[in-house]
């Protein structure tokens, strides 16, 4: 609330930011309110949670500014990527902001979460600033990887968030040992293991599924049920696309992806009972607006009505408005200048980042060992360019 | 469970036996097996360290196969802070969990710039061992040797075994720990310094074995072992041979093989392993990139064969390296054998 009342002042109609001011003043932007989520959860062997979500005036203002602010990072991404300033790959996540930070809302930065390469909106709610995110997709030094990852390989330890990982399926068995780990160390703290639907059948993922169970430990693996593995639908790539019932013996709850309230009811549901009985799937049904990648224009396997009709139905973004409006919790013109806020952000953070010089060549070099105990590498030929490996 | 896990390692039995009290004079030097030296090893860094566990197939209690679960798992403990020592059945096995070795492991720090570092030890018999078979027998070193991230390491003596697998424990990088089945009941003597708590060997050093003149025998793990038994056939027939135990594969000791090199002018590589592209392969390019000009007689490669594994005893003899095939190699790089014979 704080907030918005802030940047009103900064708006060129003092009028309004004066009416704004004197009306939301008299709520409390902390003052519990009670929404339904879209849709009852589905649970397979475990009794769901309720349906009514406890939220707040500042939180849903909170969801919607970040949910405006991932959306227009990842369009502005898209173009970044059509002026070849991205190269490579380049997974967008529009569609799906609700499941981030519907999850952040539940837990802290002392549960770790991990994902595949769909990960810049993680990436963010977990802290990330918009600068080293752009600076990294375009293989500046600035980027939170130097440079040196690029879009697929993003990190923040300090933040519990372990990735960011290009093999399909790996980040499951990892973040299997990351709660592991927890576990081991007494932490009481839990693992978000992300993956899609089309990695939902690899096999790695049912053996480290199989230790968490075994184990008890503190693991919530949650499907990102997109429906669709790149070009292959759901329904060509699973016999049983109920991925939440997958886990067999471990229970598992079906949410309304694109219902950012829905979401946080689910993680905070996961994370106590993973704490208390071990591991939990979660599929949020969600979907993704943009193709698998930006190689792919996402209307080959798909129709545009499908996609059009998504966004109307379910937009997270919208959702969130709507709510806001209804409850009176900010004005049409209000949200709008808030999305305008937003985009003047990601513009200045990609202006910013456009600055950044790329890493210096030394940077070949650097970070491959911690400690490469004076050892020496090689560039491509081997009697030009050589490096002592600290 | 867990509990279990950390102490998986088993009883040292020699530790506390009275019976070896001669321990403690220091002009007896102990014998110790490879499998002693490796547990012992183990037990120290895991009562030193509580973020050090053990993980693997059959560890503890018989507890199953999931490979590319539990190597994944591992990692993932190790980019969240824990120490883990996953342990293979042999190098086979880790073919399905080798993305989460080169991809999840080696790649990390690097891709994080420093963010996340992976403190694992990969460990587990590697290459040949007696009648398993061509599933069962291949040696890994160079496929992992190539991959920048890893370090690979493969001990010959107890003194390397423990020595080696402590620094790898300590170490901060992903580690392949490569041992060897046939060398687990061998017994090495061992001086007070190796069986200090604290005793560790650096990564990346070779070790000379037996110093010469006439010609570099450079291997690793058991290989080592046999070229010491060439050496001493040399010997008889005056050639002096200087035997390099290379102890890591990578960082390759480079310098300590081109030295060799400089000094005897004749090279003879010795490993289990397929031959293309193998550990000698990059060993020969180092020393004729480096040390072309010191160089008398072309390079000499023993490896093992090209084929699958065979089953059938004779077969597998012919399969792998043996004493006198590093003896005739020593003295083609000599000059000194009969003329080469293609079809025998």
């Amino acid at each position: 609330m704080a907030q918005l009342t802030r940047r009103s002042a900064k708006l060129l109609e003092p009028i309004s930011a004066a009416v704004s001011a004197t009306r939301h003043l008299t709520t409390s932007s902390t003052s519990p309110i009670t929404v339904e989520t879209s849709l009852p959860f589905t649970g397979h062997k475990i009794d769901p949670p309720s349906r009514s979500v406890e939220t707040t005036p500042q939180e849903l203002l909170t969801f919607f500014r970040d949910m405006a602010l991932m959306r227009r990072m990842e369009i502005a991404a898209d173009s970044l990527y059509k002026a070849k300033l991205i190269r490579g790959f380049c997974h967008l996540y529009d569609g799906q902001e609700a499941v981030s930070v519907g999850m952040e809302a539940a837990i802290t930065k002392k549960d770790c979460i991990i994902t595949a390469y769909r990960d810049h909106c993680i990436f963010l709610g977990r802290g990330g600033t918009l600068f080293e995110t752009f600076a990294e997709l375009m293989g500046r030094k600035d980027g939170c990887s130097k440079g040196k990852g690029g879009s697929m390989h993003f990190y923040k330890k300090d933040s519990g968030f372990y990735g960011g990982h290009g093999i399909v399926g790996a980040q499951v068995p990892l973040g299997i040992g990351l709660s592991f780990a927890q576990k081991y160390n007494k932490d009481e703290n839990v693992t978000f293991a992300m993956y899609g639907d089309g990695a939902a059948n690899q096999g790695q993922l049912f053996e480290a599924l199989n230790m968490a169970a075994l184990w008890d430990l503190p693991s919530i693996l949650v499907c990102e049920n997109n429906h669709y593995g790149m070009g292959t639908a759901e329904w060509r790539s699973a016999k049983s696309p109920s991925y939440f019932k997958r886990g067999d013996y471990a229970p598992g709850l079906k949410v309304d992806g694109m219902d950012a309230l829905a979401v946080k009811q689910a993680c905070k549901f996961a994370k106590e009972h993973a704490l208390k009985n071990g591991p939990i799937i979660l599929e949020m049904d969600t979907y993704r607006y943009h193709g698998h990648s930006m190689s792919d224009p996402g209307s080959t396997y798909r129709t545009r009505d499908e996609i059009s009709g998504v966004r109307q139905e379910r937009d997270p973004i919208e959702r969130i408005r709507k709510l806001i409006i209804s409850h009176d919790l900010a004005t049409e013109k209000e949200l709008k200048d808030t999305e305008k806020e937003v985009r003047k952000e990601v513009d200045e953070a990609i202006a910013k980042a456009k600055e950044s010089p790329l890493p210096d060549a030394s940077e070949l070099f650097t970070n491959v060992h911690v400690k490469g105990f004076g050892v020496e590498a090689f560039g491509a030929d081997r009697k030009e360019l050589r490096a002592v490996l600290p | 469970m867990l509990k279990n896990l950390r102490r998986a390692v088993g009883a040292i039995p020699f530790m506390r036996n009275p019976a070896l009290a001669s321990r403690s004079y220091s002009v007896s030097v102990k014998q110790m097996m490879v499998r002693e030296a490796l547990n012992s090893a183990l037990d120290e860094e895991m009562s030193a360290d509580p973020t050090v566990f053990l993980m693997g197939e059959e560890v503890g209690e018989y507890q199953g196969a999931y490979k590319a679960g539990f190597t994944g798992l591992g990692v993932g403990a190790a980019y969240y802070g824990l120490k883990p020592v996953i342990e293979f059945m042999t190098f086979n096995f880790a073919m399905q969990g080798v993305d989460h070795i080169i991809n999840s492991a080696a790649k990390t720090n690097y891709m994080s710039s420093g963010n996340i570092n992976v403190p694992i030890v990969f460990r587990g018999p590697n290459g040949p061992a007696a009648g398993v078979g061509a599933q069962h027998s291949q040696c890994y070193a160079s496929w992992y040797g190539a991959i920048p991230g890893l370090k690979v390491v493969s001990p010959y003596s107890s003194e390397d075994a423990r020595g080696l697998l402590k620094a790898a424990i300590r170490d901060p990088d992903p580690v392949v720990f490569l041992e060897n089945e046939l060398l687990y009941g061998e017994s090495f003597p061992v001086s007070k310094q190796v069986l200090d708590s604290d005793f560790t060997i650096p990564i990346g050093k070779a070790k000379i074995e037996k110093e010469g003149n006439d010609v570099s025998i450079v291997s690793f793990s058991r290989m080592v072992g046999f070229s010491l038994k060439a050496a001493e056939i040399l010997a008889k027939d005056g050639i002096d041979a200087e035997v390099i135990n290379l102890r890591s594969i990578r960082p390759l000791d480079r310098s300590t093989v081109n030295a060799s090199v400089r000094k005897t002018n004749r090279l003879v590589t010795v490993e289990e392993g397929f031959p293309q592209h193998g550990v000698g392969a990059e060993i020969c390019a180092s020393v004729v990139s480096d040390s072309f000009g010191y160089l008398d007689a072309p390079v000499e490669r023993i490896a093992g064969a090209d084929v699958p594994m065979p089953y059938a005893a004779n077969l597998e003899i012919i399969a792998l390296p043996q004493v006198d095939d590093i003896v005739r190699a020593a003295k083609r790089a000599c000059y000194r054998s009969v003329p080469l014979s293609a079809t025998r």
